[in-house]
């Protein structure tokens, strides 16, 4: 099924559905199911240890689930590697680190097109780096330096603009505006909102800044302990004060 | 000072052999923080290919290139069957198992080749160069060796630097879990890695045979210079593996010509690098793991 004709089912672009994952003797992940509206924006929110980034690693194919399907306009995909997920449309950028340091900002960018068919034209590849840059000018002035020599925010830059090239129909970010500062995390959050509502993608946003998180959202879930604890749209689960004070901290 | 050149010049030459052994270490180190200590059993193994052929076939290029491409076969072979099964398994797993190895290839070159020295033909007169009466204290051949070695390295460098196949191998080295969340098959580029590492020991094992002899430890002593050189360079680094090969390789030539019996001291001072080295630079000289640090 296509994903225009799976967006007109009211199917979502990603599921998951009675999700469990964890690491050795360690269940971080108990029967979760989430959807996540094509083109929208979902926020993943909870406490540390509440499962949110083994909720990301699972639906990338970077942990094997237990038990559970993750769907992708409704076809089960779980369990299959990372390096397949990016090729169905599913790009994750971890929490930190995300950028290659040794690698120029270019070399960085042209590894977010390895998922690409093989044959590819070169022009299509060298068009879709000026497009890169188009709209993320700091990047462009820096291409040929280590990645090593960038900035906090720009680093965020180019992990966010690498996942973009590979053309993804579903994003997950962990924590983007981690360690940023409030106005660089602003310019982050903006971003997310514009991939969304301007080039549909579906976005799945893990953040601890709850506030900041349901402000731009969509949709939210709540995690607590490997299990989902509440599920609403955004403006409801920010004015659930409870709900707040409990788990999201604010 | 003519002694000085000499020693110099065949430091030169047999520091791009030990440079040749530590860049293959350093290509498995880079992707799998694993030393392969079966990198001189399977160079030594190769090499014995490069005989047979040799010896049936009569010419010497033959067995020249079926070696490297035994090289390649063997490297991805080792790879696919030995190593992978140690993945997500302790690293110890992986180590113990190289070193099995490099028991498994001594004892099989033992068992087909028996343990007698064989000599090692070579490409080129091994006769000593002269510029205007002074002998420069190289042959022919080993200015075909260091050539060999320089043309390889040179050819690998600007593939890695400027191939789509080469940034994926970066890519992969430097950081797996992105490069797979990026789609790079990065257990395919391992063994591409493990390839090419056996390509390079087989290329120091052709030319490093004719000046050691063959046997089935041959090449147990090159295999600790090439490390030596590969840990003065920083064991990720390409460049620093070759920059490491070039000043052990001077610096133990100027031990066996300056050292009274230095010859038999050679090891020794190998050893007193490495040590030195680790003491003064543990990271090597070369380590990238310095920009990581930012």
């Amino acid at each position: 099924m296509s994903s225009a004709a799976a967006a007109r089912e009211g199917v979502p672009a990603l599921a998951v559905e009675d999700l469990v994952a964890g690491y050795g003797g360690v269940i971080a992940l108990d029967g979760v199911s989430i959807s996540a509206g094509t083109a929208a924006i979902t926020a993943v929110l909870g406490a540390n240890g509440a499962g949110k980034t083994t909720l990301l690693r699972a639906v990338s194919g970077m942990i094997r689930p237990r038990r559970g399907r993750v769907l992708l306009d409704g076809a089960d995909q779980a369990g299959r590697s990372p390096e397949q997920m990016v090729r169905a449309g599913v790009a994750h950028v971890p929490e930190g680190q995300g950028v290659i340091p040794e690698l120029t900002v270019e070399e960085n960018l042209r590894v977010g097109m390895m998922a690409w068919p093989f044959r590819s034209p070169r022009a299509e590849r060298a068009a879709a780096l000026d497009e890169a840059y188009e709209r993320f000018r700091p990047l462009a002035d820096r291409r040929r330096k280590l990645a090593a020599t960038l900035s906090g925010g720009e680093r965020q830059m180019l992990v966010i603009a690498r996942a973009l090239l590979a053309r993804p129909r579903v994003l997950l970010l962990d924590e983007p505006s981690l360690g940023l500062a409030p106005r660089i995390m602003a310019q982050v959050m903006d971003l997310v909102v514009r991939l969304s509502r301007e080039h549909g993608i579906t976005i799945v946003l893990v953040e601890q800044n709850a506030r900041g998180a349901l402000a731009i959202a969509d949709h939210g879930v709540v995690l607590n302990l490997g299990r989902v604890v509440a599920a609403a749209d955004a403006a409801t689960l920010a004015a659930d004060v409870a709900l707040r004070h409990h788990y999201l901290g604010f | 000072m003519v002694e000085f050149l000499q020693f110099t010049l065949s430091g030169v030459v047999f520091g791009m052999i030990y440079a040749a052994v530590a860049l293959s270490l350093v290509l498995i180190w880079r992707g799998t923080r694993l030393l392969n200590y079966g990198q001189g059993g399977m160079a030594m193994f190769t090499t014995y290919v490069a005989i047979e052929v040799i010896y049936h076939t009569g010419s010497y290029w033959e067995g020249f290139v079926i070696a490297l491409a035994a090289g390649v076969v063997l490297g991805a072979i080792c790879q696919l069957t030995i190593i992978r099964p140690t993945m997500n398994k302790p690293p110890l797993n992986a180590v113990i198992v190289t070193i099995g190895l490099l028991i498994l290839l001594e004892g099989l070159a033992g068992i087909f080749y028996g343990g007698q020295y064989r000599s090692f033909p070579t490409a080129f007169s091994q006769a000593g160069l002269r510029i205007g009466g002074t002998p420069l204290g190289v042959s022919r051949f080993d200015v075909f060796v260091a050539a060999a070695v320089l043309v390889t390295t040179l050819a690998l460098a600007v593939a890695f630097r400027y191939t789509s196949a080469g940034l994926r191998m970066r890519a992969a080295a430097f950081n797996a879990t992105i490069a797979r969340l990026s789609g790079i098959r990065v257990a395919r580029v391992l063994t591409v890695g493990w390839a090419l590492a056996g390509l390079l020991g087989a290329l120091a094992g052709l030319l490093v045979s004719p000046s050691t002899f063959l046997y089935p430890n041959s090449m147990d002593t090159i295999f600790v210079y090439g490390f030596t050189a590969a840990v003065i360079g920083g064991l990720d680094s390409p460049g620093g593996a070759v920059v490491g090969g070039l000043l052990l390789g001077i610096a133990l030539s100027y031990a066996g010509g300056y050292l009274h019996s230095g010859a038999n001291l050679v090891p020794l001072v190998a050893l007193g690098i490495l040590v030195l080295v680790l003491m003064v630079r543990p990271d090597g000289l070369f380590s990238a793991s310095q920009v990581r640090r930012v």
